[in-house]
């Protein structure tokens, strides 16, 4: 399967094992969505399952707490990361609030699945990877996967969870992975081992990270497309890197990162988001912190300019395998 | 190349913003407030396509006449118990706003918020409600919980932030949270509630079951976003939802017309949803009956939302932290030409030998007294001004359903942080 088959066929699980679970959002009931996510499921479950909604992220989010706090366990979908932005106070004054602030008497097990990230000449408005909005944000997890077999299994199990949870999906490798060599030709899932989807029910756990490479050198912590960037990148400079792909941002797997840190002496941070007040600023504070006296360099971050995401520039923006490679260079040799 | 000679005769743009009619020192005269009579306004079929409702949306509903008798197609003729009891429960509200107020002034708690001239508004749709049916209210609709007997001392407690406080202390006074009562969290962000009573309203048809949902925001929060949103989804899925906008005029120092009132009325947003709308006397305790009935029939029978009109006044400051003589005159209350709710029902079950002033006086006692002997009991669980009643690790806890590594940690340090300062 390819990601967005691996994400239809959780989806599709989920709403034979659940009843109570439903699909809604711009475009994804008959249609089946703009990247094909929810193909065929209100064929399958019927249009009070798997719905079409008005073009208002307020409203798709709003009414999702409501049928949340009913009893239902909602899978709105924001067509865009970009377009997240109205609904924000719903997600962040509600969604996160509501079990905290009732104690518990509602809560909002809904979880939102957005394409996010770069790579695709999206411009500004079809690019961004608004993850630290998030994760800055108490009472929501951060959920983003790198291969079609994780976005299944985390799927399923982010719909299980009774917290709200942002389900971020980088749609630059919805068909193959991406190494950053845009001029190549790109490749296929199924080329790839990750590739392979049970097509039952499985999950894999939130707040796990999985490590792609084990290595001596350099502990790169990455997520999303960049976990496929940066090991072609380490490959190719033959650097020994370990690589740990983090999955859920929060809840975050820190004794992963801190074995991993402590063991290498190096940390290096890559994400596609602009990096004043990223997530990697707080990935950097907890390695500081935790592996101090283990750290031989600086902890480097490779991220996206403090800039709106660029159209024609996408390259020299994206953090390829040029601005990977350089930093790799610099870490290796302080 | 412009031209811009035809412009030149015209006067310069102006900026209109609107200024309420009266300032503090002002005299407060709502003669020019059109006040239909009580019996001028039809009951539509529950039934009828919305676009049919523009009568309703720019009128008044109206029941209660100015002799105290019930009149009109709107008469929901309640037998005299259920009056005595509507009386009774608005009775409580302001018995339990007063108390709260003062409990307030005296520092036992951080904040209230009264909703005094508004009980009918809530006492009034509740009682016409299923007692299942599912509320969203804003922080102005105590009177939900009080008309379905949730226990004062929980109200209390909460607003006291004591060690019995169902909500642990984490909420603003007056946030409450009844699931069990069918009461909604309340949010302080305002009108996020509006998609939410529309979204557990699609739920409940999607389900199939028989319950529908209510949800109420003030004429200030219809300029959110989210009233937009809320309204559009409910017309879309004709989601059995009441959707009430309680005009009280103000929206704490900003009158109606910052909300768009000079215009038009908020009923009449209504039609350009396609979503029946009724404009009725908020000060009207059977008007709102009737109108909740009739709004909850057509919900309970797939014909889709209803917006409610609620036209009232804001008698108090907008809480206790606002001082309304900043901003508007001090005669407006009294001025306010649809009166007081309370006054009103009383007067009609005078007026019709099922009541009398001996007995409302005896009743307002009695209720000033059960106040008082519930804030008694409330106040053995300790008040805010006595320091913190929860145990400090309990502020990490339901953040998420399991407290996760993060959280663990935070709240260890400050243990030892507490620990460490002698605390």
């Amino acid at each position: 399967m390819n990601m967005i088959q691996a994400i239809n066929s959780a989806m599709d699980v989920m709403m034979e094992r659940d009843p109570d679970v439903v699909v809604m959002g711009e475009d994804v009931g008959y249609f089946g969505g703009v990247f094909r996510a929810t193909a065929g499921l209100q064929a399958k479950y019927g249009k009070t399952r798997a719905f079409d909604t008005p073009i208002t992220e307020i409203g798709i989010i709003g009414v999702a707490i409501g049928m949340g706090a009913y009893g239902l366990r909602p899978v709105p979908e924001i067509q865009f990361a970009d377009y997240i932005y109205p609904a924000l106070d719903q997600l962040v004054s509600e969604a996160a609030r509501l079990r905290y602030r009732s104690a518990a008497d509602f809560t909002a097990p809904i979880t939102v699945r957005s394409p996010y990230g770069g790579g695709i000449f999206g411009g500004q408005t079809h690019s961004q990877s608004p993850e630290g909005i998030f994760t800055h944000v108490s009472g929501i997890k951060t959920v983003i996967p790198s291969t079609p077999y994780d976005a299944k299994g985390l799927l399923i199990a982010a719909i299980e969870d009774n917290d709200p949870t942002l389900f971020l999906e980088p749609k630059r490798i919805y068909n193959g992975p991406f190494d950053g060599h845009y001029d190549r030709p790109s490749k296929n899932w199924s080329a790839h081992p990750a590739g392979e989807v049970p097509t039952g029910y499985y999950k894999v756990p939130l707040g796990k990270a999985a490590t792609v490479r084990t290595g001596e050198a350099v502990t790169i912590l990455c997520y999303g497309t960049m976990v496929h960037v940066v090991a072609s990148t380490a490959e190719e400079m033959g650097v020994d890197a370990e690589i740990i792909d983090l999955r859920t941002l929060v809840p975050l797997d820190i004794d992963a990162i801190e074995e991993s840190v402590k063991k290498t002496g190096r940390c290096m941070i890559v994400h596609e988001a602009t990096r004043t007040g990223g997530f990697g600023a707080e990935l950097s504070a907890l390695v500081q912190e935790r592996c101090f006296y283990h750290l031989e360099a600086p902890i480097e971050r490779v991220t996206g300019f403090d800039t709106p995401y660029p159209h024609s520039l996408e390259w020299a923006y994206f953090p390829g395998p040029v601005r990977i490679g350089t930093a790799l260079q610099k870490i290796l040799k302080d | 190349m412009t031209v811009d000679a035809p412009r030149s005769n015209l006067p310069p743009l102006s900026l209109h913003v609107p200024e309420p009619k009266f300032r503090p020192g002002d005299e407060a005269d709502f003669s020019d407030v059109d006040v239909p009579p009580a019996d001028a306004a039809r009951r539509p079929d529950t039934a009828d396509s919305a676009d049919s409702f523009h009568d309703l949306a720019y009128g008044l509903v109206r029941v209660l006449d100015e002799r105290g008798q019930a009149v009109g197609n709107w008469n929901p003729r309640l037998d005299a118990e259920a009056k005595r009891k509507m009386l009774r429960n608005m009775a409580l509200v302001r018995a339990f706003d007063e108390r709260m107020f003062r409990a307030q002034r005296q520092g036992k708690t951080s904040f209230y918020m009264k909703s005094t001239g508004e009980e009918a508004v809530s006492v009034a749709a509740t009682m016409a409600l299923a007692s299942d049916d599912m509320c969203f209210p804003s922080y102005r609709q105590q009177g939900i919980l009080i008309t379905r007997g949730y226990s004062l001392v929980a109200m209390m407690n909460q607003i006291y932030s004591n060690k019995a406080d169902p909500l642990q202390g984490r909420q603003l006074p007056i946030m409450y949270s009844a699931k069990d009562h069918g009461f909604f969290s309340i949010s302080g962000n305002l009108a996020t509630q509006y998609p939410q009573a529309v979204g557990w309203a699609m739920a409940s048809a999607a389900k199939g079951d028989n319950r529908i949902a209510a949800t109420w925001c003030g004429e200030g929060s219809t300029a959110e976003g989210d009233f937009h949103s809320a309204m559009t989804f409910a017309t879309v899925y004709k989601a059995p939802v009441i959707l009430n906008v309680v005009n009280n005029q103000w929206a704490i120092s900003s009158f109606s017309g910052f909300a768009g009132a000079e215009a038009t009325t908020f009923a009449a947003r209504a039609i350009g949803y396609g979503i029946a709308g009724l404009r009725i006397d908020g000060n009207d305790a059977l008007a709102v009956y009737a109108a909740t009935q009739w709004a909850a029939e057509r919900a309970r029978t797939n014909q889709g939302p209803t917006l409610i009109e609620h036209f009232t006044y804001r008698a108090e400051g907008h809480s206790t932290s606002d001082d309304p003589t900043q901003y508007r005159s001090a005669g407006e209350p009294n001025a306010w030409p649809l009166g007081d709710p309370i006054r009103r029902l009383k007067d009609h079950l005078i007026a019709l030998g099922e009541w009398d002033e001996e007995r409302h006086v005896a009743q307002d006692l009695e209720l000033a007294e059960m106040v008082k002997a519930a804030q008694k009991e409330a106040e053995k669980n300790g008040v805010l001004g006595h320091g913190m009643h929860q145990p400090f690790d309990s502020m990490f806890e339901g953040v998420f359903e399991e407290t996760p590594w993060h959280l663990k940690e935070q709240c260890q340090q400050m243990l030892d942080e507490q620990k460490a300062a002698g605390l």
